[in-house]
């Protein structure tokens, strides 16, 4: 990490800890109010998505200490997140067209 | 030879080099779960029910296969875990070694009590006869959650080690044994993060 690491700094970060817990207890809790609510796929799948991506950001920023790591290691993120929606993209588009793929199974 | 940059920042990286190497460890984790995320996604998109038919019964929702409460205790043991091991670090940053035995061994119990309730949920699934060749529901969730789990047993060795044996390493080179608790700590948290999005997408949707 990049900060200063004095005990004052270390406590602050303990307090900053135990809030985040606190809230991503509360998301948990959330999640599964939402999911009892039996809601239709599309608005369940985007507040559940939403909260989750909430979660993981408060964990990456905070327990991660992404919110003062290098810039070296937010770039090498950002490039794996680039992949991962290419990777997405060449699956959707796969799945868009499957004749096109069977097109090419059958040519190979 | 020393191995470099165990200690001190690398000048051109500005970080230690394990800490990037466990950061490279995780970016091609991201793709591996990503992928898997992915079938998931097409395997529900291409299925005309899910979870569908399963041993001659109808189900419509994960949650009348799966233990939505299992799930949910799970989910607060993971994320307190987390909580424990970064707690872990910050007492080593304060030098308290002694609170550092605490707060790592309380993360390896929760992974270990991680462990146990997922065998009573696994034990439920095949009790009933539900194996992953039986539907592709059971497929997707029996190779997503064992993964995830193959992962929870990962980080109790790891952890494990830095508890007992390696924890040896504070008397000769705290400022290194800090690093590795703090990496040990990143892969930790990217397993909770894998789990926080497991958890509603097989669970609850």
């Amino acid at each position: 990490m990049s900060e200063s690491h004095s005990p004052e700094d270390i406590k602050k970060h303990v307090r900053t800890y135990l809030m985040v817990f606190g809230s991503l207890a509360v998301l948990t809790i959330v999640t599964v109010a939402v999911g009892y609510m039996e809601l239709s796929i599309w608005p369940a799948l985007i507040v559940a998505l939403a909260i989750a991506t909430l979660k993981s950001g408060l964990v990456a920023a905070h327990f991660m200490h992404l919110i003062t790591e290098q810039k070296m290691i937010l770039h090498l993120l950002i490039l794996t997140f680039v992949f991962l929606g290419i990777m997405f993209i060449l699956f959707i588009s796969a799945y868009n067209d499957q004749e096109g793929l069977l097109a090419v199974a059958n040519l190979i | 030879m020393d191995i470099p940059y165990t200690v001190k920042s690398r000048p051109d990286t500005g970080v230690y080099n394990a800490k990037l190497g466990i950061w490279l460890f995780l970016a091609s984790e991201i793709m591996l779960f990503g992928g898997l995320f992915s079938a998931y996604i097409f395997l529900r998109m291409g299925a005309p029910t899910w979870p569908g038919m399963i041993d001659g019964h109808m189900y419509t929702r994960a949650s009348e296969i799966l233990s939505v409460p299992l799930a949910t205790v799970n989910t607060m043991v993971l994320i307190a875990s987390s909580v424990t091991i970064v707690m872990a670090w910050a007492s080593l940053a304060l030098n308290d070694f002694k609170k550092y035995k605490m707060y790592m061994g309380i993360t390896i119990l929760c992974a270990f009590g991680f462990l146990v309730i997922k065998y009573f949920e696994y034990a439920a699934k095949f009790d009933h006869g539900y194996l992953p060749e039986d539907s592709t529901f059971l497929a997707i969730y029996f190779v997503m959650t064992g993964l995830h789990m193959l992962h929870v047993v990962g980080g109790i060795i790891v952890n494990g080690y830095l508890w007992g044996p390696g924890a040896k390493m504070w008397k000769t080179n705290p400022e290194q044994f800090k690093h590795r608790i703090e990496v040990a700590g990143l892969y930790w948290h990217f397993v909770d993060i894998v789990w926080i999005f497991l958890f509603p997408t097989i669970y609850l949707l």
